[in-house]
């Protein structure tokens, strides 16, 4: 077993690194609490070829390996996890169902376009159907040489900066999952409106908004995979998610622990640096073993990905921990920072908030122990 | 026109330095690209973008470890590398020599360097590469113009700036405020695996330097806390700067 990382990986981790530390951290605050989305910092992103890491080479991308993608996103997230957000939505989670089914004309176009500086955003969840995905009710329907398509999505990141959708439908709820249908969709087919920006807890650079159809036609050519083939699109794409997820967790957690770490060593009561308490040596103790642990989680699923093997159960397990890992972590920096933790002067709060988003999109906390649960029981 | 680039890999410049047996331990040091350097990288890319280079050439003396160095300024979008294999213990001497022996090969234009390392701080690797080869040498520029054969610099002069011309080829040294070196891209670092980069061994020649003992600086002494009203305040703070800390005023 080999832990180390290749030459380009190296270069890669650092250059993602120092980006965060020049471009992101210096500013994610005042994003923060402005709720601005940093349209300067993805374009500079997507100069770097940061915004289409899941771009293939072959379709003019950077072609990163699943490794390679996961120490992006934990780097860009240990600056912003909003930021983190925006890019793992759009070139990975959005980009994903093109990954796994289009053909070679479709993801010309799609993937064209992200390298011209598109955006994209996954459309999958409704007000209705959450955690149960296989519930979704937006209608599409085919009508000549296109299809109809009808409904609401809920909490959809780069909702309303996106210039490419990827969306899940139904021909007929009465079908279940075997009615479902992905589509790559226009921002700007008629039809399409964008709902208010969710007021959020955290990841507040970040651009969540609903996304609304009313009678949308889509080409027949933007159909990915078959008809009802969609579900399992959409399971593929959340396999390979979710490890993402995780890595953006790890990078919340390792920016808090960083910060902690710090602090310890500058806060002086009872006339020494609190580092000198094992009471605190111990909370930092604590929190190099979440970090750690769920790193290597991420980057086995990440592995597992490159190597071609079996990766559904290591993706949730690495989702799940370094969900939880995120927010013990950034609880645990807030203490460590005391009252200082609790003001938004200080950084911690801030990945304190943006922790908890983690542990529930792409699959809560509990339906990820659910997928892990159902494959260590099935026959 | 070709310009070549020397670049020397440095302790990363937050790196806590600890001694060891008498030496200064690089175990589980972070290396990096000389942030002067840096610069002069990013000035040879600047230059082949305006379309006046043709070809940028990195060449940095060192052992197997520099290839990194050399990589990342391939990652950033210089051509090709060369690496001078030589003993991490040579002086600068030692490394101008090998340098202007690998430069001499390559015949290029225009070499250029920091002014500076940010590790030892020595600053004469360029001058000395200038005197080997006798060619001319422009100490840290801000800002480089290059026609007919000549290279007009700007750079930092007491109390402002000169402005000097230079027949080329010619050795100039950057300061770090000529630009902002840009973070290497995805496809530069992809592609910087398949650029060449050729190995060589430095010619062997004696340092003239020998290091006696390493020793680290004396740490920061306590400063002093005065809570008293601004006016008496501010006689003890000058009085202590002027007789304690000894502070010269110019
Ligand atoms: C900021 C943000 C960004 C998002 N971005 C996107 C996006 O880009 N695209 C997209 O499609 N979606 C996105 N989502 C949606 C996200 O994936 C869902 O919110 C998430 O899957 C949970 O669904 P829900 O909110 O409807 O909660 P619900 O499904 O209603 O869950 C409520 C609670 O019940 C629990 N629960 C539900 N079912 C079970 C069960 N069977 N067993 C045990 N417990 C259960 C859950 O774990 C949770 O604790 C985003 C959400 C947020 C908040």
């Amino acid at each position: 077993m080999d832990f180390t990382l290749t030459e380009e990986q190296i270069m890669i981790k650092k250059m993602a690194r120092d980006f965060a530390d020049n471009e992101i951290l210096p500013y994610c605050q005042e994003w923060d609490a402005k709720d601005t989305f940093p349209y300067d910092t993805v374009k500079k992103l997507h100069d770097l070829g940061l915004m289409t890491i899941g771009v293939p080479a072959e379709y003019g991308g950077s072609g990163l390996d699943h490794l390679s993608q996961g120490i992006v996103v934990e780097e860009i997230a240990r600056g912003d996890a909003g930021l983190a957000t925006t890019l793992a939505a759009s070139t990975l989670l959005a980009a994903d169902p093109v990954y796994v089914a289009a053909n070679d004309e479709q993801k010309k176009w799609f993937y064209g376009r992200m390298n011209e500086g598109d955006l994209a955003a996954f459309c999958l969840t409704e007000p209705g159907a959450g955690s149960d995905a296989g519930g979704l009710s937006t209608k599409c329907v085919k009508d000549g040489d296109d299809y109809i398509l009808n409904g609401t999505k809920q909490f959809i990141s780069n909702g309303g900066v996106a210039g490419l959708y990827t969306v899940f439908a139904t021909l007929d709820k009465k079908l279940g999952y075997k009615g479902h249908c992905a589509f790559m969709v226009d921002r700007n087919t008629p039809g399409i409106t964008i709902g208010p920006k969710e007021d959020k807890l955290g990841i507040r650079s970040s651009n969540t908004t609903q996304v609304i159809f009313e009678d949308v036609r889509v080409p027949s050519k933007n159909l990915l995979g078959k008809e009802g083939e969609g579900f399992k699109i959409c399971m593929k794409t959340l396999d390979l998610s979710r490890a993402v997820v995780a890595a953006m967790a790890v990078g919340v957690a390792q920016g808090a622990f960083e910060c902690a770490v710090k602090y310890s060593k500058e806060r002086q009561q009872f006339g020494q640096p609190i580092c000198r308490f094992q009471a605190i040596q111990f909370i930092l103790a604590d929190m190099a073993m979440q970090v750690e642990t769920a790193r290597l989680l991420y980057q086995k699923a990440c592995a597992l990905q490159d190597m071609g093997l079996p990766y559904t159960q290591m993706s949730s397990l690495a989702k799940c921990w370094a969900g939880d890992a995120a927010m013990k972590v950034a609880t645990d920096a807030v203490q460590v920072y005391g009252g200082y933790g609790y003001s938004k002067e200080y950084p911690v709060e801030k990945y304190f908030r943006d922790a908890k988003i983690m542990q529930i999109f792409e699959g809560t906390a509990q339906i990820q122990r659910l997928v892990i649960a159902n494959d260590i029981l099935k026959e | 026109m070709k310009v070549l680039v020397c670049v020397k890999q440095t302790f990363d410049t937050e790196a806590k330095i600890e001694l060891k047996d008498g030496k200064i331990n690089d175990a589980g040091i972070n290396l990096i690209i000389n942030p002067y350097d840096e610069v002069a990288v990013e000035g040879a890319i600047q230059l082949k973008e305006k379309g006046i280079a043709t070809e940028v050439v990195i060449v940095s003396a060192g052992a197997d470890k520099a290839m990194d160095a050399i990589r990342t300024a391939l990652a950033m979008g210089a051509d090709r590398g060369i690496l001078v294999k030589q003993d991490s213990a040579a002086d600068e001497y030692a490394r101008a020599v090998a340098l202007a022996d690998a430069i001499k090969k390559e015949n290029p234009d225009l070499i250029l360097a920091g002014h500076v390392a940010a590790d030892d701080g020595s600053s004469q690797v360029p001058t000395r590469i200038a005197e080997i080869l006798g060619l001319p040498h422009v100490n840290v520029i801000t800002s480089i113009e290059i026609a007919g054969g000549k290279a007009t610099c700007t750079s930092e002069a007491d109390g402002g700036t000169a402005v000097t011309e230079v027949s080329i080829p010619a050795v100039i040294s950057s300061q770090v405020s000529w630009n902002e070196p840009r973070y290497p891209s995805m496809k530069g670092i992809m592609q910087a695996k398949k650029k060449p980069v050729a190995t060589v061994d430095a010619i062997a020649v004696e340092n003239k330097v020998k290091v006696l003992e390493f020793a680290l600086p004396a740490g920061k002494t306590a400063g002093i806390k005065i809570e008293e009203d601004p006016d008496v305040a501010a006689a003890q703070m000058a009085d202590w700067m002027k007789n304690t800390v000894k502070v010269e005023v110019k």
